[in-house]
């Protein structure tokens, strides 16, 4: 109701439209710290992607053992030389291949089950924000179910009924991560479906499908791209945890937990420090680029959250009477 | 109030029912054969025959299930294939480690993350703000046995190496033999959990304080002439940190329930570090015992938590 | 000596869209126990005035002069301006829930002022808080000290709110809207309550309000603000009588208070300047009909005049000054439509809301208690009362929103509840809402011809072009630039999103529009813009409105007949000017007792231009 937002051209007919998209990728372009975490995260993809060049181009491939040039006379792995750009493992693998190969799972673990966990939090979120009473009763108390789930217990006890596998891997980590933003979509419905919009859609006729893929949904766009990019680490992470403890991706099939959780055994990075160091160090980076850039995504699409917030719900108690 | 109290205990015993026979017939339909676990590969059919009569395991599945919960909510979680020891005994032994654990890394990281948070939120955008913000993105993204594994090597093997021992690496010494040991063998543990829970809380406090300092009532706090210590101290941060009483109930429950990566990473023999070595062992008793223990925990807490929440918010009562 | 004297005073507010400047160069003085208002609409810089020049506004920047008791507060250190508030200065505001804390207990909230000002025991601090409660109208003030804010109503927030202000017995007591969050019969009580404590304390009150009415009823001296610029300061009286200022004067016309039966409102065009840009003109140039070619291209000079009303405008005479209105024939819409068919007819409509859980013990709350109530064709029925009365659950329920427990309702003389499916969706054509929120009645992410075109969508009226033509017909209609079709909400202003809701819900040409408040979140200039055009499109269409609003004006310029809504009945339903001239119920009476309107503008001019070198720069 102040002056904000004056329009531009009045008079012109053809107004240029500047798109939402293109403030946001405005806002992003000039966040720099968001620019370095998007060229992390490519250059992670690009490692990846090219995974077979690194094994080419070494003449090594990620699961081949070279215990003669890769380990020491003593069987202790040989570090960073010529041939092994970044050290070889306890059995003589080359830890630049198999980080570029580790990437793979990491990545494929980390998009897919974000994804997949998104998917399954904004069906389950809309509908019991949505539909209310003995829909919405159920599906919180299934939500509350899931979260009062010693989720890493029940990983361990899964995996070590089925056996590891990297499918387990994705599915167990979607199952105990959906819940949290299920949670907080259905606060976004509810508060959403008690705006006049959707009032006025449902007094106009308009069916509650409709409602909810014209109305709702391009209200959640922001917090489930957001959120999506910020499960995206800690999916990462997850599985890493899993591999770590030996209930993840099948050995020898590298990955980055993998790669740590060798290194770990018999305390044997205290005298082969490349082969945390490496892992670890992709790890937190990769991690970190995501959630750097996910933060910065988040203020990006919504810039003044806090503060439209406020100025909203002030606005509100001044009309209410 | 009593109602309140009576839905909550209800819904508890409905998760500990599912998530158990979740994990009961998880394990019921599990190929491998119990018997020939505690057997050996060298045990004749009748000795198997035997094993599994006594195990009860030849009997039909619910029945067995029944047994299982009636013996349950006696406290008796049934024996170890291992070496045949009272599971509930077993994890008895386990808890004292990871109790000490828990309860350090808690005062710790909410004396390092709330700090942090607020500090952060108090001057947004400042120098400060995105010292603090940094620190809440790196924390969030290590690890925790990244994080481990560093500290160990850094504190732990390069003293060592230079000659003298900083830090032990690892393993539990009981607090009632010598408080002093056994704190300088958790510090490690116990920073490298802080520190990962610690950003976490840090940008819970964070976000709160900055929702909390925009409401009217830190206005009328100002316009009261109240310092600006006391707007943010008692005024501001009452109303930001109940919230975090929820978060905090549900960690506690979550890790005492086996902080499963620290204690791997430094050897410490906890209910986490147990339920590793029992999917390794296929010790398929002391797993269900722990899965259920970890779910008492975080029923128990939240109701613990929603009862600190009627005494802190007067709105609820 | 003046208690509080202003020079100059200039209020910058850094964002990230650039500069905001909130207030300039605004000056007055107030004397010791005299109550001074503060008028103007949102975004005119009147609660940035106050909060600014007590060190409430951390980033602004401010110049100028401050003198308080002699003191000068600008540039003194926040820890000296702190002990001024709360012990010098008390300030209340709008809404008393979300200014009190809500996790202590009023008591305790009241007592820390007395702690952080002076050394007291626990006792006397806790004797003088149930004393003071007690003055300001709390029953059972001793038992009440330890009852938290969401314990207690509205207006009993605000008395602990006006407490907590006078606890320290202040000079000055900065009320910044506070009743604005109040039904009608509260804000009297409140304002009678301020008025009662300025007497007995000699507090000296800053009254900030939109209200012009309630400034006309107690206010001494008066100051109009507009877009950060002081535009007309004068005794009240003077001011309000004869505005010497365009500003003013087309603020008091286009209040729905000041009317004459029949006429339209005179609503002040265009909309408020953004607050970004510093120009060299006069700010109101822009929406001034009486505008001169010097007020676009130079700041206005101050006009005083010899009656001490001062005015920032370049008129030398002052504001043109014509009746409120022009008495013009009514439009007896009234009579023709008691003949008229009825539209919807409600017989012994009731609405039971069940409370409780399954587990717990279940609870009934009635929220509607029999309604009886008939519109018909071509006339507007208003529904008044105050919050939680049912008025919008009745219109849920005739809308066909919300079923009813009990009673009637049928539509063009069919029976909601009889409806199938296929039959209540076709219904939906027939009755289309008005909501009040022109913010949340308007999706974000959707563009304006797509909302305006969702009926036609819905119920596959029209498509392509041929949609988009009769959508840019219905902007045309409601006045706005067809252009715009592919603009978000956001672009629009308050008023013109009004008018956008007011464009879809004429798309399928209902039977009848139910208006659930659709002008209270508006400014008083913006309000009569869409009042009017709602009044034109029932000209030139024959449209049926049930009209809802808490404001008996508002709703007596528009409607034919008034039903007034208590705890769920209807108490009295009668045509408008009846119902203003001999109200039957007394809470009718309370009611039009309780609404202040200005004075109305006597059109005799009684002022003459003072000399003065104090030409704008």
């Amino acid at each position: 109701m102040t002056g904000t937002g004056a329009p531009t051209g009045e008079e012109d007919g053809a107004v240029v439209q500047r798109g939402s998209l293109d403030l946001t990728l405005r806002r992003l372009t000039r966040d720099r710290a968001a620019m370095v975490a998007l060229a992390v995260i490519v250059l992670v993809v690009a490692m990846a992607i090219f995974a077979p060049v690194f094994a080419s181009l070494t003449g090594h491939s990620p699961i081949t053992q070279f215990r003669d040039t890769g380990l020491s006379p003593m069987g202790i792995p040989v570090g960073p030389n010529a041939e092994f750009w970044l050290g070889a493992d306890q059995l003589g693998r080359d830890v630049l291949v198999r980080l570029a190969y580790g990437a793979r799972v990491s990545l494929l673990v980390g998009v897919l089950a974000a994804c997949c966990a998104s998917a399954i939090a904004v069906i389950v979120g809309t509908t019991a924000g949505f539909f209310g009473g003995w829909v919405d009763l159920a599906l919180s108390r299934l939500i509350d179910l899931v979260m009062s789930v010693p989720f890493l217990l029940c990983a361990l006890a899964l995996v070590s009924v089925l056996g590891p596998s990297l499918m387990l891997s994705v599915s167990v980590i979607v199952f105990f991560s959906w819940a949290a933003m299920a949670r907080v979509i259905r606060g976004q419905v509810i508060s959403l479906s008690r705006q006049e919009f959707v009032q006025a859609s449902r007094s106009l006729g308009a069916g509650p499908l409709s409602i909810m893929v014209v109305d709702i949904l391009p209200n959640l766009t922001v917090p489930i791209i957001v959120y999506t990019t910020m499960m995206i680490p800690s999916a990462i992470v997850f599985e890493a945890t899993l591999s770590f403890l030996g209930m993840g991706i099948v050995p020898p099939t590298p990955s980055w937990g993998g790669m740590l959780a060798d290194a770990s055994s018999n305390s044997l990075y205290l005298v082969a420090w490349w082969m945390v160091f490496f892992p670890g160090t992709a790890l937190l980076m990769t991690t970190l680029a995501f959630n750097i850039f996910g933060d910065s995504l988040r203020d990006a699409l919504d810039p003044k959250s806090l503060r439209t917030a406020r100025r909203l719900k002030r606005d509100r108690k001044g009309a209410a009477k | 109030m009593t109602r309140f109290i009576l839905q909550r205990l209800a819904f508890g015993a409905v998760v500990l029912l599912v998530l158990s026979s979740f994990v009961f017939f998880l394990f019921f339909v599990a190929p491998g054969d119990p018997a020939r676990m505690i057997a050996g590969d060298k045990a004749t059919e009748a000795q198997l025959q035997q094993i599994r009569t006594n195990l009860g395991v030849d009997r039909p599945m619910i029945e067995q299930y029944a047994t299982f919960i009636g013996r349950a909510v006696q406290g008796d979680l049934g024996y170890s294939y291992r070496n045949r020891q009272p599971v509930a005994e077993i994890i008895v032994r386990r808890i004292p480690a990871t109790l000490s654990l828990v309860i350090g890394a808690v005062v710790l990281w909410l004396a390092i993350g709330i700090p942090i948070g607020l500090m952060s939120a108090r001057h947004p955008g400042s120098l400060r703000d995105r010292l603090g913000q940094a620190f809440i993105l790196v924390g969030l993204s290590f690890p925790t046995f990244v994080l481990g594994m560093m500290s160990l090597y850094l504190l732990y093997f390069l003293p060592k190496q230079a000659g003298f021992t900083l830090f032990p690496a690892g393993g539990y010494k009981a607090f009632s033999r010598d408080p002093l040991i056994w704190a300088w063998h958790l510090a490690l543990p116990w920073t490298t959990l802080a520190l990962t829970m610690a950003a976490f809380y840090a940008r819970l406090t964070r976000g709160q304080m900055l929702d909390v300092m925009g409401e009217d009532y830190i206005r009328t706090a100002r316009a009261k002439g109240l310092s600006e210590r006391k707007v943010v101290w008692k005024h501001g941060m009452r109303a930001a940190l109940t919230p975090l009483v929820t978060q905090l109930g549900a960690d506690i429950a979550l890790l005492l329930g086996g902080a499963i990566v620290i204690e791997q990473v430094y050897g410490l023999q906890g209910v986490g570090a147990l339920a590793v070595q029992a999917v390794n062992n296929q010790d398929r008793p002391i797993i269900i015992g722990v899965v259920l223990l970890g779910g008492l925990f975080i029923v128990t807490a939240n109701i613990v938590v929603d009862l600190f929440y009627v005494l802190l918010d007067p709105r609820i009562r | 000596m003046p208690i509080l004297q202003v020079d100059g005073l200039t209020v910058e507010i850094p964002t990230e869209d650039g500069t905001v400047h909130a207030v300039r160069d605004v000056s007055f003085s107030i004397r010791q126990g005299e109550l001074f208002g503060i008028a103007g609409e949102s975004g005119s810089g009147k609660s940035v005035l106050t909060q600014a020049i007590l060190g409430l506004l951390p980033t602004a920047e401010i110049s100028g002069k401050v003198l308080f008791d002699g003191r000068d507060l600008i540039g003194l250190p926040q820890d000296e301006l702190r002990r001024l508030r709360g012990k010098d200065i008390g300030m209340i505001f709008q809404d008393p829930l979300s200014s009190l804390h809500p996790f202590y207990t009023i008591g305790a909230q009241i007592a820390e002022v007395l702690h952080t000002h002076e050394t007291i025991s626990r006792q006397d601090a806790r004797a003088r808080v149930v004393e003071m409660l007690g003055k300001v109208g709390i029953p059972d003030a001793a038992s009440r000290y330890d009852d938290y804010p969401h314990q207690f109503s509205g207006g009993m927030r605000q008395r602990v709110m006006i407490a907590m202000a006078l606890i320290m017995r202040p000079a000055l007591l900065i009320a910044d809207e506070p009743t604005t969050a109040l039904d009608v019969t509260v804000q009297e009580q409140i304002v009678a309550l301020i008025d009662e404590m300025r007497r007995e304390f000699g507090t000296t009150v800053i009254l900030i309000t939109h209200d012009l009415g309630l400034l006309a009823s107690v206010a001494d001296d008066v100051m109009v603000m507009y877009a950060g610029h002081r535009m007309e300061y004068g005794p009240a009286a003077n001011l309000f009588r004869a505005p010497a200022h365009p500003y003013t004067a087309g603020l008091l016309r286009s209040s729905p208070a000041n009317y004459s039966p029949g006429a339209d409102l005179q609503p002040i065009t265009g909309r408020p300047p953004s607050l970004l840009e510093l120009r060299n003109a006069c700010v109101f140039a822009p929406r001034c009909a009486e505008a001169l070619p010097a007020c676009a291209s130079a700041t206005p000079p101050l006009r005083v005049f010899d009656d001490k009303t001062q005015s920032l405008c370049w008129l030398p005479d002052g504001a043109r000054r014509q009746p409120a209105t022009e008495p013009a024939a009514r439009v007896h819409a009234a009579a023709a439509a008691t003949v008229a068919a009825p539209v919807v007819e409600a017989r012994d409509v009731r609405l039971t809301y069940t409370i409780g859980s399954f587990l717990g013990h279940k609870r009934q709350h009635e929220v509607l208690k029999g309604i009886d109530l008939t519109v018909h064709r071509g006339e507007t029925v208003g529904l008044v009362g105050e919050s939680g009365c049912g008025k919008s659950t009745l219109a849920r329920v005739i809308a066909g929103l919300a079923p009813a427990t009990g009673g009637t309702v049928s539509l063009l003389g069919r029976d909601l509840t009889s409806l199938d499916r296929a039959e209540w969706r076709q219904m939906r054509r027939e009755v289309q809402l008005v909501f009040q929120d022109p913010f949340g009645s308007l999706n974000p992410r959707r563009r304006v011809g797509s909302i305006i075109g969702d009926p036609f969508r819905l119920h596959g009226v029209a498509a392509g072009d041929a949609r988009k033509d009769k959508v840019r017909q219905l902007m045309e209609l409601v006045g706005l630039n067809p252009e715009h079709y592919n603009r978000f909400p956001s672009e629009f202003s308050g008023g013109q999103r009004q008018r956008i809701g007011i464009a879809r819900a004429l798309a399928l040409n209902p039977s009848l529009i139910i208006c659930d408040e659709p002008v209270s979140a508006l400014d008083v200039s913006i309000q009569a813009q869409v009042l009017n055009l709602l009044r034109g499109l029932q000209r030139d269409l024959g449209l049926t409105y049930l009209f809802i609003s808490h404001d008996l004006s508002v709703v007596r310029h528009v409607c034919n007949r008034i039903a007034v809504m208590q705890g769920g009945k209807i108490v009295e339903l009668a045509d408008s000017e009846t119902l203003f001239a001999h109200p039957q119920h007394p809470y009718t009476r309370t009611l039009l007792a309780a609404g202040k309107t200005p004075p109305q503008m006597t059109g005799e001019r009684v002022r003459n231009l003072m000399p003065t070198t104090e030409v704008g720069p």
